[in-house]
């Protein structure tokens, strides 16, 4: 008995008995579509998080302020304090005080209301330095960044993210046009590229800021008791080997001019980049293992139910076992059919699953913010995990059936 | 297939239920005729728990090719264990069995199933067709197990469907077809083969006299073109349309023929 033959037998098998090779297809479908999403939305969220993280910039650290101590010796939460300076930021930007820190962007910001003619739009307004646009990898569609002389002259100038702008002037050119921050008119002179991160729990959104020289936005817009204070300072190293030598240097210089010695009691934190992804994706792979597992559950629960239904199928068949073994099948070639009955039933599941996978990862994004990305090799894995779950709870029923007596099963009723 | 010189030969004539010799079996040659099957002292035993069962004690007989056979006896008297030993189903516990001349009391499970596909055509009180598959697709199953292709089987398949009068029933299932009509697709499927014994096992049980009679008269025109039949049975009336009869009863049987290399009473 060739396999066509064997196949053909099989799959006659699966078909005359419709609904329960329905229903047990379906157990395994059910489980296999669960495993492609999990791995599909594991993998889109650790493409997302890797692309946001690589949107906020490269080689790059970013300097909070610390804590407060009170004179009643009570602690203020982590970045409570001002205690960071433009001063600080000068400082570091020198050549011979850090060599290997390429650009500081001093930051400050705050979330304010912007209104351009009768649109009104809340959004974060960062007040910051020309280097700014470097620190942050970014570059502009239309108009220009903030520069030199913006700043030292405090110029009502605004450069917006390409979210804001649609949101504030739709279609129209936002460049030339004023808007109201905090009641001051600025105007609009560029507007930042569109990097697509739509933002989440890890960053913010990327395309909806609006970015005004520091020295205008501590002076007019936020206000403040200390003007020279900021609330984040961005250091980029020269290169991703020189960041630890940068994270070194930014550290000793701070603790120097804050008048600190040991570094436990430092007012300040810094932050390299690489720790924010690896902490990012180690979340994700937690979800995704956990996810998996789940669906992992759902799919043995599928394999139990093959061998579930091929042992019911043998006990049913008894008859047609014996008479295929009084006709001269073999006990091999009535093991290997009840085997390709089970693996046809597991790929129907694999194929049927991996399908119902894809079409889940179409529709479930227009619900959800998060990414899915099913990968060939995971729809093709799933399907060959599919067929081997067919096989191996299927070894059990088939052995069973390959060693009925063939008068036994006969007799049987 | 050998052809029977005694094909078609007396087996009109009424059996009569006695031990009376069989005047044909005498004087047979052995050289043009010979055994298809050829059993020896062949016992069987069951252990049901720790009881031991002997269903066959000691059993010798030949049957010669061409020759139509009934063996008979009421339930339990040892039928059923025979007619599993002579299809390959079972093997003795000791003796010899021979089929064409092999011998297959010692064979694997692997190799009775290949001499089961190869010598032997099974005929069921149950009929034992498979209701999901058409009258041919029932006929061609042993050939799928011989290893033949599907142009040929199907060939084949129609032949012997032909030849028990159901050529225009070929695609219909068993369902759709009557009792007697089923009966016949199962000796078809047992032609299929040329197989050197047919094996009927209480073949008529199942079915009204009408259907009865129709079966075996077609055993009857297999005998005539020189088919090898085993009719297991309780009816002597069914047995009658045998030309010889063997009485089993309590593990033994009582062949109104002395087998013709035996010895002594047994």
């Amino acid at each position: 008995m060739n396999v066509l033959e064997t196949f053909r037998t099989a799959a006659e098998a699966v078909v005359t008995r419709r609904l329960r090779s329905g229903l047990t297809v379906l157990g395994i479908m059910i489980g296999i579509a669960a495993v492609v999403l999990t791995v599909g939305l594991g993998e889109g969220a650790q493409q997302q998080v890797s692309s946001e993280i690589t949107a906020l910039g490269s080689n790059l650290l970013t300097v909070s302020p610390g804590s407060t101590t009170s004179s009643s010796g009570i602690r203020g939460g982590f970045g409570s304090a001002s205690t960071l300076t433009r001063g600080d930021a000068t400082a570091l930007s020198s050549k011979v005080v850090a060599p290997d820190v390429a650009e500081v962007a001093a930051t400050t910001s705050s979330s304010e209301t912007l209104v351009a003619g009768r649109s009104n739009w809340t959004t974060t307004v960062v007040g910051t330095d020309p280097s700014w646009l470097t620190v942050r990898g970014r570059s502009m569609t239309e108009g220009r960044f903030i520069a030199g002389h913006d700043e030292s002259t405090r110029a009502d100038v605004v450069v917006l993210g390409s979210t804001t702008a649609q949101e504030l002037f739709g279609l129209r050119d936002a460049v030339g046009q004023s808007v109201g921050v905090n009641g001051v008119p600025m105007t609009v002179i560029g507007v930042l590229n569109t990097v697509g991160s739509s933002g989440s729990s890890t960053t913010a959104d990327q395309d909806d800021q609006a970015i005004v020289p520091i020295t205008t936005a501590s002076t007019q817009l936020f206000g403040g008791t200390n003007r020279n204070s900021v609330g984040e300072i961005l250091v980029q190293a020269t290169s991703s080997t020189t960041l630890s030598a940068a994270y070194q240097e930014t550290d000793a210089e701070l603790l120097s001019l804050h008048s600190v010695t040991t570094t436990a009691n430092a007012d300040f934190t810094i932050i390299p980049e690489t720790s924010l992804v690896s902490t990012a994706t180690s979340v994700d792979r937690t979800l995704t293992v956990l996810l998996g597992g789940i669906a992992g559950i759902s799919l043995l629960v599928g394999g139990i139910g093959v061998m579930n239904i091929m042992l019911v199928s043998v006990t049913e068949r008894i008859r047609e076992i014996g008479l295929r073994k009084a006709l001269g099948a073999t006990p091999r070639v009535i093991r290997r059919q009840f085997l390709v009955e089970a693996s046809v039933l597991g790929l129907a599941g694999g194929v049927l699953g991996a399908g119902l996978g894809l079409l889940v990862a179409w529709i479930l994004p227009h619900f959800i913010s998060d990414p899915i990305t099913i990968s060939p090799v995971a729809m093709a894995g799933a399907i060959v995990v599919a067929v081997g779950i067919g096989v191996a709870f299927g070894v059990y029923p088939a052995g069973r059936a390959a060693k009925l007596p063939p008068i036994d099963a006969l007799r049987s009723e | 297939m050998t052809t029977s010189r005694r094909g078609g030969e007396d087996h009109s004539e009424p059996l009569l239920d006695t031990d009376e010799v069989w005047p044909e079996d005498t004087g047979r040659q052995p050289a043009v005729h010979p055994a298809v099957i050829e059993v020896r002292d062949v016992t069987k035993t069951y252990a049901t728990g720790t009881l031991e069962v002997e269903a066959l004690r000691g059993v010798s007989f030949d049957i010669d090719a061409g020759e139509y056979v009934a063996v008979m006896g009421p339930s339990g008297s040892g039928k059923s264990t025979l007619m599993h030993i002579l299809g390959c189903l079972d093997v003795p516990t000791a003796g010899r069995f021979s089929l064409a001349g092999e011998d297959v009391s010692a064979m694997s499970e692997e190799e009775l199933a290949h001499v089961r596909n190869r010598r032997i055509g099974f005929v069921f009180q149950q009929f034992n067709l498979l209701a999901s598959l058409s009258a041919w697709r029932n006929v061609e199953l042993p050939l799928i197990y011989a290893g033949l292709d599907r142009r040929d089987r199907r060939i084949r398949a129609l032949a012997a469907l032909d030849r028990v009068g159901l050529a225009d029933r070929v695609e219909h299932r068993p369902g759709e077809l009557s009792g007697g009509q089923q009966q016949r697709v199962a000796v078809a499927r047992a032609l299929v083969t040329d197989p050197a014994l047919i094996l009927a096992d209480e073949p008529t049980g199942n079915l009204d006299s009408v259907s009865a009679r129709e079966v075996l008269d077609l055993l009857d025109r297999l005998h005539r073109s020189g088919r090898t039949i085993v009719l297991i049975t309780h009816d002597a009336d069914v047995a009658r349309s045998a030309q010889r009869i063997m009485r089993i009863k309590d593990g033994q049987v009582f062949d109104p023929v002395p087998t013709r290399t035996s010895t002594g009473p047994r």
